[in-house]
């Protein structure tokens, strides 16, 4: 999130910063602007939650784009998280149809070397975040 | 009686030309790294053409490239399928050269072959979107299936409304709970499997092709 960066925590290395972005705003943005804004964020060290997750054809290409960028002693990946995907088996046609199916969850993305899921289940995603 | 057996044959024959015709089917073999892909692979491509892969290692990434095995030919009760076996690198979120230096390896190595690794991982990602008719997903029945890598993984694939066929790979370790990834997939049927040691196979083979045939 450029607007919050400029002076934001993670610049003079004091805390983590997090960026909760809202369904409408990720609604309103092509599948390439959503990876650029996650990894661009997550680049800087920063916490990216989604209120809304990413289909799973965005999905594939945010590991494809990670992959791409991934750097020795640089940048070693994110961490992604969501709860799982329980209604998928009983989905009916119609609603995928409709794409009702394709964004599920909450996510949350981080930098691989700073963020560790400590606890998942159905209902609770719990991460240790540590500084760069 | 004799007519009949003929025209019998000779539609027999037109159908297994028209089969035979048909292109092969290319099943992308998927998992997380270390789940037993090319060790799999290796095992189909041996028992049906006699021809090996590509190496197998406990090194996760030792498959850096995805590798097409064609035409491999399986036939099983009476059903016969042409599959092109395309053994994958292990897909991942995260890639750390230095995971790689625990395995005797030097830096520069160790850094050559995560360049390489994500090279492979973004390729796996590519082919599952654009060029796979079907997928097997390798599990290491040992270790806990409910993780991200699988979770999105098994979402894109049944996005793309590809057949998949799960296997519970590594079942002549201890550990092995097939049961375990059957709770994490139960929209998906789950065979268990050793690739490596060859067992329940037969199995394997059936359900590929009632699967991709």
């Amino acid at each position: 999130m450029p607007e919050v960066k400029e002076d934001g925590p993670n610049d003079g290395g004091g805390g983590v910063q997090i960026d909760l972005i809202g369904a409408d705003r990720m609604a309103e943005m092509a599948s390439m602007e959503k990876i650029r804004m996650i990894l661009d964020g997550v680049r800087d060290g920063n916490i990216v939650i989604l209120e809304q997750g990413l289909s799973p054809d965005e999905e594939s290409k945010l590991i494809e784009v990670t992959m791409t960028e991934i750097s020795p002693d640089e940048f070693n990946g994110i961490e992604i998280e969501t709860y799982p995907r329980s209604e998928t088996s009983d989905q009916s046609f119609l609603d995928r149809l409709m794409g009702k199916e394709s964004t599920a969850k909450l996510t949350v993305i981080g930098p691989a070397n700073q963020i560790e899921t400590l606890h998942k289940d159905e209902n609770l995603i719990s991460a240790l975040v540590s500084r760069k | 009686m004799g007519l009949f057996t003929d025209l019998k044959d000779s539609v027999s024959r037109v159908t297994d030309k028209l089969f035979s015709a048909q292109e092969p089917k290319r099943i992308g073999i998927y998992g997380p790294p270390n789940a037993g892909k090319t060790t799999l692979a290796n095992r189909i491509a041996r028992d049906w053409t006699g021809d090996a892969v590509g190496p197998e290692s406990h090194i996760p990434h030792e498959t850096r490239r995805a590798r097409r095995k064609e035409n491999v030919e399986i036939e099983r009760n009476g059903k016969k399928v042409t599959i092109d076996i395309v053994d994958t690198p292990g897909v991942t979120t995260k890639v750390d050269y230095e995971e790689f230096l625990d395995h005797d390896m030097e830096k520069e190595d160790a850094v050559r072959r995560s360049r390489e690794a994500t090279e492979g991982v973004a390729e796996a990602m590519h082919w599952l979107r654009e060029d796979v008719d079907g997928v097997i997903y390798v599990l290491d029945s040992t270790t806990d299936p409910f993780t991200q890598v699988n979770t999105m993984l098994i979402g894109i694939i049944e996005s793309q409304d590809l057949p998949v066929l799960i296997l519970a790979n590594k079942t002549d370790l201890e550990d092995s709970s097939v049961q375990r990834i059957r709770n994490a997939f139960p929209q998906h049927e789950t065979i268990p499997s050793s690739a490596l040691e060859g067992d329940n196979m037969d199995e394997v083979y059936e359900k590929i092709a009632e699967y991709f045939g």
